[in-house]
């Protein structure tokens, strides 16, 4: 698949403060790749480097074919960037806003006017699209800050928590419209989020970033097996068994952790599946009713919270 | 290469902004009506109404005599001393007022400038604009654009007014046209660009070190003291604004912008800009 970012080594310093430390990943055709970290990790530095707004200290990369540190102008008009707040002039209206981006993308005035009326449509700001967005609420900004990244028409989309401010429904359209782009347009998505549960939805591969570099990446089967291969079990009980049994649980050869979940419930982790058999077969033997014994897969959340953690472990 | 189509656009875009913030337009409006009205109706029609005497105004104050007693020929030929009206409007609003006449542009150049630079900065905008296509350049002179164009419109306009004011309102009294003086074209086409591209120069280099419009302009604003200078240098009898000085004071002025232009420029850029 043709690979639309590569970036290898990348280093970038602000007045002395490391942003990014060898930095290295790839974007391929299509996918919607998540960028993830805690603040501070360099997300929102590695965008601007690579639309050609900062340049890396060291390293190499190319954003749909074009060098980044030369050719920013070419990149900037083929990418779409929404940026961490949603950065609109809020004295001029949606209209004013879009047509002011979409002549400095180079659109003629027709299409401005065909582009937006759809995106304005498509985000439900149609009714609202001359009023002055100081009067917009927050989530009607993130959309018009949306339509505009979306406007010309990118072959690549940067998106910095593109969900934020939106009520669940809204949540729901842009995460449909990621994949629309991705799946159905062949477009790719660079996804910086803090919802690990939105980017495990619409994501194909994630990278994980700690102080400047990836300290992992890949697709969450990839991750999974590689930091999370234990298998997690959840129990559910009619009534929560003693106390005693999940200390004796705990003790059973492949079992890593055993605690109450919930009311009436477990959650196991476990060194491999063969523990299963074994635990049910202990429970049963003193006679504890099992309900339901519903396997778990760990989630991006987990391992997310995994890897920072035993980042910081070992610092 | 540069496009004019995104030049006239960030310069469009900015001029939409400054006239949805009153506190940057009411400025640039009512000073230059106190300056291009109501002073030349104060001087044509308050002071004669209150029975003072013309020759009065100018003898009462010993910074009128020495201005008078010292003004070089080039200046003093332009005045009819046996009629004392004419007199005190030449020497107030012909002769002495010339130099206060530059703070409009420096005010509209300043408060657009801080408006355009630092404003954007202040509400965060900058960065949605740095990712477009655009170049650092086409930014720039969008921007210079956004606050030179106004700024010398502003002031050619409120001469054009000032000039019909002066001729009409006392022509009872002179019963001619007798303003502009020739002093007033190398000040207003000459010095009155250089001085707005001097203060755009110089709110961009402030902007780069403030987070906001009001540091910026307050900043900025005291470039007026120039004209304060020029308007003290005139009344203490020690600088004439003749024809020649002018055109000298202009090349200066130009001198100074264009080296302020050369540092501005290396400010502006999206790398500057984002670690500043």
């Amino acid at each position: 698949m043709k690979e639309v970012i590569v970036c290898e080594g990348l280093t970038f310093s602000y007045n002395g403060y490391q942003a990014l430390d060898g930095l290295s990943f790839t974007v391929r055709q299509g996918e919607v790749f998540a960028l993830l970290g805690p603040n501070g990790a360099g997300k929102t530095t590695t965008i601007r480097v690579l639309n050609g707004l900062l340049h890396a200290q060291s390293g190499q990369s190319r954003v749909l074919g074009l060098d980044p540190a030369l050719q920013g102008a070419q990149i900037r008009r083929r990418s779409g960037v929404l940026t961490e707040t949603p950065a609109l002039y809020e004295r001029l209206s949606a209209w004013q806003n879009l047509r002011f981006f979409g002549s400095l993308a180079g659109m003629p005035a027709e299409k401005i006017g065909e582009r937006g009326a759809y995106y304005l449509d498509l985000f439900e700001l149609r009714d609202r699209a001359d009023d002055r967005v100081e009067t917009y609420s927050k989530g009607m900004k993130q959309r018009l800050a949306l339509a505009r990244a979306l406007l010309h028409d990118p072959e690549l989309l940067f998106l910095d928590e593109p969900t934020s401010g939106m009520d669940p429904a809204a949540a729901r359209q842009v995460e449909g419209l990621i994949y629309r782009i991705s799946k159905q347009e062949n477009r790719s998505v660079i996804l910086c989020t803090h919802r690990l549960y939105e980017a495990e939805k619409v994501c194909d591969r994630v990278a994980v970033m700690k102080t400047g570099s990836v300290i992992a990446c890949g697709s969450l089967e990839e991750l999974r097996a590689r930091y999370a291969s234990e298998i997690r079990i959840r129990l559910g009980f009619g009534e929560l068994p003693p106390q005693e049994y999940l200390l004796k649980i705990r003790a059973l050869e492949g079992v890593l952790e055993a605690r109450e979940a919930a009311d009436t419930c477990w959650e196991l982790r476990l060194a491999a599946e063969k523990a299963i058999p074994m635990v049910i077969a202990n429970l049963v033997s003193v006679g504890t009713p099992i309900y339901s014994a519903v396997p778990q897969q760990a989630t991006l959340e987990d391992i997310y919270l995994r890897l920072q953690g035993a980042e910081a472990e070992e610092e | 290469m540069i496009k004019l189509q995104n030049i006239f656009t960030i310069a469009k875009k900015d001029w939409l902004e400054v006239r949805q913030n009153k506190y940057a337009w009411a400025p640039m409006l009512i000073v230059p009506a106190i300056f291009v009205i109501i002073i030349p109706l104060i001087f044509t029609f308050v002071i004669p109404a209150l029975a003072v005497s013309p020759q009065d105004v100018l003898t009462s104050d010993a910074d009128f005599q020495i201005f008078i007693d010292h003004m070089p020929l080039q200046l003093s030929r332009y005045i009819d001393f046996q009629n004392p009206m004419e007199s005190m409007l030449v020497i107030i609003l012909g002769i002495m007022f010339a130099p206060m006449f530059l703070i409009m542009p420096l005010m509209a150049s300043t408060t657009i400038a801080s408006e355009s630079f630092a404003g954007e900065r202040e509400r965060k905008t900058m960065e949605a604009l740095l990712y477009t296509p655009a170049s650092d350049a086409e930014l720039f002179l969008g921007k210079v654009t956004a606050s030179a164009v106004p700024s010398i419109a502003l002031t050619w306009l409120g001469f054009a007014i000032y000039t019909l004011i002066l001729n009409l309102a006392p022509y009872a009294y002179i019963q001619r046209i007798w303003f502009p003086l020739p002093t007033w074209w190398p000040l207003i086409f000459w010095i009155t660009p250089a001085l707005v591209i001097l203060g755009i120069s110089l709110t961009v280099l402030i902007s780069a070190r403030v987070q906001n419009f009001l540091g910026a302009y307050q900043s900025s604003a005291s470039v007026v003291l120039l004209v304060v200078a020029l308007f003290a240098g005139q009344v203490s009898g020690m600088l004439y604004l003749s024809v020649g000085i002018e055109m000298l004071l202009g090349l200066l002025f130009w001198t100074a912008a264009a080296l302020l232009t050369a540092l501005a420029v290396r400010t502006f850029n999206r790398e500057a800009l984002l670690k500043g």
